[in-house]
């Protein structure tokens, strides 16, 4: 018959829970900063394509694009660093304005909806819509980025300015299918009517921030070194 | 009492079947559910996370003498979580159409259960050969589970497989399986399907005892 | 920086995103605490309170992050607060309520991988939500949470006096459950917009 023998229980010392514990620390810190280095580039490639065929898509003229941001005082300058809702001046090949391509987002049904908008400052419209990133419901919410007569929204959505250039003249709203009356309002979708008003929140709350600052800088806008296409 | 022999193989059998974490342990479900209203969603979670079970399964089992007792949930945390972050960067190097459509849940894979589960129960007490084989086996069986769930969400909630359409157009697509409520059912009819097979096999090997039995008598 | 306001942020974490039924996060307690009513009780409270801080503890962690520039470091970061956080509220549950401590057994550890408050730290991260909205965001959370696994834990207790066939037992017949809970409360949506 065995006896049980008694186990001998190794007591950790503090250098060695020390040791392990930098040791682990060091070894973590080694693989996440050189797979982190390794990837940033092929990351950044990335990001620019995907942005870059969006931009064509809703601004098919522009050949080159600007970043801008507004700074302290409101005024339009070359943006510093990359946003998370960037917004762009674009100008085709013979280097004239063309027009602007604006990125913001709001809650839509299921969560935030991210789209990138253009703005022809000739027709003072909303010329061309795209949806970047939503989580919105198969076959229903997502009707907004396929749906024919609410893309037609997108011909000539009006976006007007008020005399002082400081705010839109009409807000841009969502109606009920087959309601639209005004070129400022979004005919919006019977069975994705929350993500279709978002879109109109989204457009609205978008151009109210930058068109103000955009109508009145942009013309006047030098770029530095406009990124090539 | 002499310790059965397990062959290395039969470690990464066990997690496709007997051990499947989705069905028998129950374990990340989370993920399970979340991602997996299509196919290809399914399949790219799967993978990442049998490379974080893998990975850290291989490193638990290296630094598995030279960490404390103490000291060791904080430290598998710490692995897993550096090469969930790993697998986060690559994949966004790979498409980032791939990661904004799995969103925050690669990240999410560091709280998977099943991997600080294994890393604990196994990897620490195994040689690197075996933990392998173990995480390589857990996630497989992992995947295949997360796999089936997609599939099934995916003909159903949105008529189309891996982006194929499947049926004609007239076809109303059953919605709430890509919702959430639908990654609850799917799980829910192949968990019954697994708990069936496994009740018959289970009554197969008692009938069949039972007539051994009447046989030695 | 988010525009939402606070009512709406508390709705949408708590009834039209609820993080158990719509993001599928926390499953783990939520299917093996909810088998009855009072173990859920206490576990949503102590879910509730350890998002609480570590919502206000990924933001600050965020603030470090952003003024290093070192973002790959959030998800190890994260889960190490968030780790030693429920260490801590394990220590003080022992010290001031022994019951309940042992009500909870092993569940308190658990909450460590339980995916809802690392996911409410990243979630809240995405959203870039301000220190108050943050803090709010997490009660929702919260009692969302509560929510679901009370409403769970409820008809689980009846669901077990009732006859289940064999293989429907236990997590099959709880999934079905879910699925139908999520379902109803699809019907909040846009609520508080």
């Amino acid at each position: 018959m065995n006896t049980p023998v008694p186990v001998q229980q190794k007591q950790t010392t503090t250098w060695e829970m020390y040791r392990s514990i930098v040791g682990i620390g060091a070894f973590c810190a080694l693989l996440i900063v050189s797979v982190y280095q390794g990837t940033a580039e092929r990351i950044a490639d990335n990001k620019a394509r995907f942005l870059s065929s969006a931009i064509a898509q809703v601004l098919p003229a522009v050949r080159s694009t600007v970043e801008v941001s507004l700074d302290a005082n409101g005024a339009l300058v070359a943006a510093t660093s990359p946003a998370n809702l960037p917004v762009f001046l674009g100008y085709d090949e013979d280097g004239d304005l063309v027009g602007a391509v604006i990125t913001a987002q709001a809650m839509g049904y299921a969560d935030n909806i991210t789209v990138l908008y253009s703005y022809s400052f000739d027709l003072k419209a909303i010329v061309g819509f795209k949806v970047l990133e939503s989580k919105e419901t198969p076959g229903l919410g997502d009707k907004v980025e396929i749906e024919p007569h609410f893309l037609a929204n997108f011909e000539a959505l009006d976006a007007r300015l008020s005399d002082d250039g400081a705010a839109l003249v009409n807000a841009i709203v969502t109606v009920k299918q087959g309601e639209k009356t005004e070129p400022w309002q979004l005919d919006g979708i019977t069975g994705a009517t929350i993500t279709s008003d978002a879109i109109g929140v989204i457009l609205n709350q978008g151009s109210s921030y930058w068109l103000p600052a955009l109508e009145r800088d942009a013309r006047d806008f030098q770029p530095p070194q406009p990124s090539e296409e | 009492m002499a310790l059965k022999q397990v062959s290395p193989t039969d470690e990464f059998v066990k997690g496709l079947w007997r051990d499947n974490p989705v069905f028998i342990q129950v374990l990340g479900m989370c993920p399970a559910l979340a991602v997996s209203n299509t196919a290809v969603n399914a399949l790219a979670m799967g993978l990442a996370t049998t490379f974080v079970l893998v990975m850290a399964g291989l490193s638990v089992s290296l630094l598995r003498n030279f960490i404390p007792r103490e000291a060791r949930i904080v430290s598998y945390i710490c692995i897993i979580a550096t090469f969930v972050t790993c697998v986060d960067y690559a994949i966004m190097a790979i498409s980032i159409e791939l990661h904004r459509a799995l969103g925050a849940f690669i990240a999410l894979i560091v709280v998977n259960c099943l991997i600080l589960g294994r890393s604990e129960a196994f990897a620490s007490k195994n040689n690197p050969g075996r933990a392998v084989m173990d995480g390589l086996g857990m996630g497989v069986g992992f995947t295949v589970a997360l796999f089936f769930i997609g599939v099934v969400r995916e003909i159903l909630g949105s008529g189309t497989l891996f982006g194929v359409d499947l049926f004609p157009e007239g076809f109303q697509t059953w919605t709430v399986m890509v919702l959430p409520s639908g990654g609850f059912f799917a799980m829910a009819m192949w968990l019954l399907v697994v708990n069936w097979i496994r009740q018959r096999k289970s009554d197969a090997e008692k009938q069949a005892s039972e007539r051994t039995g009447e046989a030695a008598l | 920086m988010n525009d939402a306001g606070y009512w709406s942020i508390f709705l949408n974490a708590a009834l039209v995103n609820n993080f158990v039924l719509a993001y599928f996060l926390g499953i783990c307690p939520f299917f093996g605490v909810s088998a009855r009513l009072e173990t859920a009780v206490r576990m949503s409270g102590a879910v509730s309170f350890v998002m609480l801080v570590a919502s206000v503890c990924a933001f600050g962690i965020n603030l470090i992050l952003e003024a290093i520039n070192a973002p790959y470091l959030r998800i190890i970061s994260y889960i190490l607060v968030i780790s030693s956080t429920v260490q801590l509220v394990e220590m003080l549950m022992r010290k001031l309520s022994p019951p309940t401590f042992r009500a909870l057994g092993i569940f308190l550890p658990l909450i460590t991988t339980n995916c809802a408050i690392f996911g409410l730290a990243l979630f809240q991260t995405n959203k870039g939500y301000g220190f108050t909205q943050a803090i709010v965001y997490a009660l929702g959370a919260g009692a969302g949470f509560a929510l679901a696994l009370v409403l769970m834990a409820g008809i689980r207790e009846k669901l077990d006096l009732a006859d289940v066939p064999e293989i429907f037992k236990g997590t099959a017949a709880a999934l079905v459950v879910a699925g139908v809970l999520s379902m109803g409360f699809m019907g909040f949506a846009g609520l508080g917009r």
